[in-house]
């Protein structure tokens, strides 16, 4: 008798658990949503694009912010404590603030090198990588090449369907949502992509001048020259005679755009602007810079709108 | 190898469409729709290649990190000839040979076995701190010229569980290891721990090297009542953990044992005359962001050990510190503020009573722009032995920043000593970093 009510009561539990486990797991599996933090706004459009409701995503930085320069505020800490995924620029872009980071995060999904730590830098082509021996001389330049990657169409798709795949190897039930995401992103971008090309191809060969080099991706995309910068380098402020030299060069090339980030001063920009007749225009490197600019798509459409005007207007 | 392979027949199945393009374009115009499907295989290729390319920026980083020591003892030499006949059953040191298929996008750095030996490395970094003090201090004589410190820093990441942190500082006195640990980071339940010899969680100014204070010098509670310019830093484990809390605040908790020993020869803190004398400190903070731009940081601090009078005598610690920072994000690199403030209670015992002293600093900076930063500091401080006597001090400090890897600054100090002794001194300091330091803690 004893046994037998051992064992009963064994077989109660069992079930119990047993039932308790199956009510929940679907449950469980309604509710789970990758948590996937990016470090920036460009990787956060990006996985949200292919993502869809299937995921939560959350960046880091800020879309106006320098992300040289982001504080590694411990609220960022509970973000990514959370988090399934990790995806991040690299190429050093963010060596000042987020190693920490990842390492006081107590996350063992999302350390380097883990299943759910992505350096999205892998699926783009990246230029400007230093040949020979790299010094700070040159300033603060990245040793592996040019980290503003982002800002051309064809490295946004390639981004994309990395990310996409990288979801479906998180999430494998949901792999044909996000493939089916990623084509029609893919449909979308293409679409867009004609009409930018299209916008862009009078001004094909202008020259501009840029603030810091986060710009060769796209003057390489739409066919710009970008013919010096307001940084005599990268990192280091302006100096007078960089300035001089500058409206020099300018001016004997005819130089009538200056682009800066929204995260610099325009002091400089604007006493070059004066001296050259050129106009100073502050274009958005990410998502997120200005209001209303909170996807991938719309980052193109407003800076190209900006382009356009400034290049009309400077004929 | 097959890499190398795939990507050859790859760049000439690309190149063989353009030939094919230029011609076909030749031919007629009717061709369009023809010409838009080939523009787009060439999309498609191109976008194999640069997937290839990021493929093998991966399994050079990875193939670096696993290579063994033979691949970093091959010379140079051998490599290039290896790169102008490329032969297939080529070795592991065939990653020079991978990257010259890549062509432009090859990083070259000098040095035997190229980038391969080097991704070996650890993060390697040295900064070095010159001081120079004018004015007359018969209390805490400072040296006319002094290259105060040189820190190397060795850091990297030791295998997925854990990374290595070792901080070697070269002073005048000889050489002194500031910081030594391993840190695991993929324990269970969120908890972070750190193994080694470390700067103690105690408070804001006791975690800070020397490179990253907002002055010169330490704030004399500092000096007095935490041990000098080493602080409590000591051979230990420590045990940390974000705990749940509501409206978004980041809290934290911190757990750590120490063997014992720590401060340093002019100010004393902790003494381990047994084995059983070890010491421990506890500190919990917490953190909230008011606005995007404006945060504030609060922390609870506990030290406890003995003192070097002996195994029945202890030591004991009370801090609070509190931090109010603010940074537009917008024009981030060009105006900041930090005010901070640290208030340590000391319970020490002693023959014939034991000592009960205060201290506290509290200071402010400015960042003018995106290379100014002024600021200023008030002090005040019991001393532990001698709870009655007080000294207090202020400064003035001016920070010019030529990049981010120097700086030059300027401290003007006026200290009254409980000994009724003031003092006017003029401190300079001019610090420069090589290599790549990693970040600093918040």
């Amino acid at each position: 008798m004893r046994r037998r009510g051992r064992s009963f009561r064994f077989t109660v539990a069992a079930e119990w658990a047993l039932l308790f486990w199956m009510l929940a797991l679907p449950i469980w599996a309604q509710a789970k949503k990758l948590n996937v933090v990016t470090s920036t706004t460009d990787m956060a459009a990006l996985t949200q694009e292919v993502g869809g409701e299937k995921v939560s995503v959350e960046s880091i930085a800020k879309g106006y912010q320098d992300p040289h320069f982001v504080e590694a505020k411990p609220s960022f800490l509970l973000k990514l404590r959370q988090a399934d995924l990790l995806v991040v620029v690299g190429l050093q872009l963010e060596i000042g603030w987020l190693p920490p980071l990842i390492t006081q995060s107590g996350n063992p999904r999302i350390q380097v090198g883990a299943p759910g730590y992505l350096d999205a830098s892998q699926f783009a082509e990246i230029l400007e990588i230093p040949q020979g021996t790299v010094t700070r001389a040159e300033g603060d330049v990245h040793p592996l090449g040019n980290p503003h990657y982002w800002l051309d169409p064809d490295n946004g798709r390639r981004i994309a369907r990395g990310i996409a795949n990288k979801l479906s190897e998180a999430d494998p039930g949901d792999d044909v949502y996000f493939q089916q995401r990623f084509q029609d992103f893919d449909k979308r971008l293409t679409g867009a992509e004609q009409k930018w090309d299209a916008e862009m191809k009078p001004y094909h060969g202008r020259k501009v001048v840029t603030y810091h080099r986060s710009f060769p991706n796209f003057a390489k995309h739409f066919g710009l020259n970008v013919i010096g910068y307001v940084e005599p380098r990268p990192g280091i402020p302006p100096t007078p005679t960089h300035t001089l030299e500058l409206i020099q060069l300018m001016r004997r090339e005819d130089c009538k755009v200056i682009l800066v980030e929204p995260y610099f001063d325009l002091k400089t920009p604007q006493s070059i602007g004066r001296g050259t007749g050129a106009q100073v225009v502050v274009y958005l490197p990410s998502v997120g810079g200005e209001k209303g600019v909170d996807d991938y798509f719309k980052l193109f459409d407003y800076d190209i709108g900006l382009l356009m005007k400034a290049f009309t207007a400077t004929q | 190898m097959r890499v190398l392979g795939l990507l050859g027949r790859a760049v000439l199945v690309v190149a063989l469409p353009c030939h094919a393009l230029q011609s076909d374009s030749g031919q007629a115009a009717s061709a369009q729709s023809d010409n838009s499907a080939l523009t787009q295989k060439i999309r498609d290729l191109e976008d194999r290649v640069i997937a290839m390319e990021g493929q093998i920026r991966q399994l050079k980083t990875e193939q670096a990190s696993r290579a063994q020591p033979a691949t970093t003892a091959v010379p140079n030499a051998e490599s290039s000839a290896q790169e102008a006949s490329p032969t297939p059953q080529s070795q592991p040191p065939a990653v020079g040979a991978v990257t010259s298929g890549a062509g432009t996008q090859t990083v070259v750095l000098g040095g035997a076995g190229g980038s391969a030996a080097k991704a070996l490395n650890p993060d390697i970094s040295a900064i070095g701190d010159f001081i120079s003090v004018a004015g007359h201090n018969p209390v805490q004589p400072s040296p006319t010229l002094e290259m105060h410190e040189a820190e190397l820093g060795f850091q990297a990441i030791i295998d997925p569980y854990a990374r290595g942190d070792f901080f070697l500082s070269f002073g005048e006195q000889g050489v002194n290891l500031e910081e030594g640990y391993v840190t695991f980071t993929a324990l269970p339940a969120g908890v972070v721990a750190k193994v080694g010899k470390m700067r103690a969680a105690f408070g804001k100014v006791n975690t800070l090297h020397n490179h990253v204070l907002p002055w010169v010098d330490r704030p004399l509670v500092t000096n007095n009542l935490v041990g000098g310019e080493d602080g409590i830093d000591d051979a230990g484990v420590s045990i940390e953990r974000i705990l749940p809390a509501p409206m978004g605040i980041f809290l934290e908790a911190t757990g750590q044992l120490f063997r014992g020993d720590s401060g340093s020869q002019q100010s004393p803190l902790f003494h381990a005359s047994r084995k059983n004398d070890v010491s421990a400190v506890a500190h919990l903070r917490s953190y909230k962001d008011i606005t995007e731009s404006t945060n504030i940081d609060l922390g609870l601090s506990y030290a406890r050990g003995h003192n070097d009078l002996g195994s029945n005598f202890l030591t004991q610690l009370y801090g609070v510190d509190a931090t109010v920072r603010w940074k537009p994000l917008r024009r981030s690199i060009y105006h900041s503020f930090v005010g901070r403030g640290e208030f340590i209670w000391s319970q020490r015992q002693q023959l014939p009573s034991e000592q009960r002293a205060f201290g506290f600093y509290t200071s402010g900076d400015y960042q003018l722009g995106r290379r100014w930063f002024v600021g200023g500091r008030f002090d005040r401080a019991g001393r532990s032995e001698f709870a009655d006597l007080t000294d207090t001090g202020a400064s003035a400090v001016l920070t010019y920043w030529p990049s981010e890897f120097s700086q030059v600054r300027g401290q003007y100090r006026f200290t009254h000593y409980a000994s009724n002794i003031d003092t006017n001194e003029l401190l300079l300091q001019v610090m420069f970093s090589l290599g790549a330091h990693g970040a600093h803690p918040f």
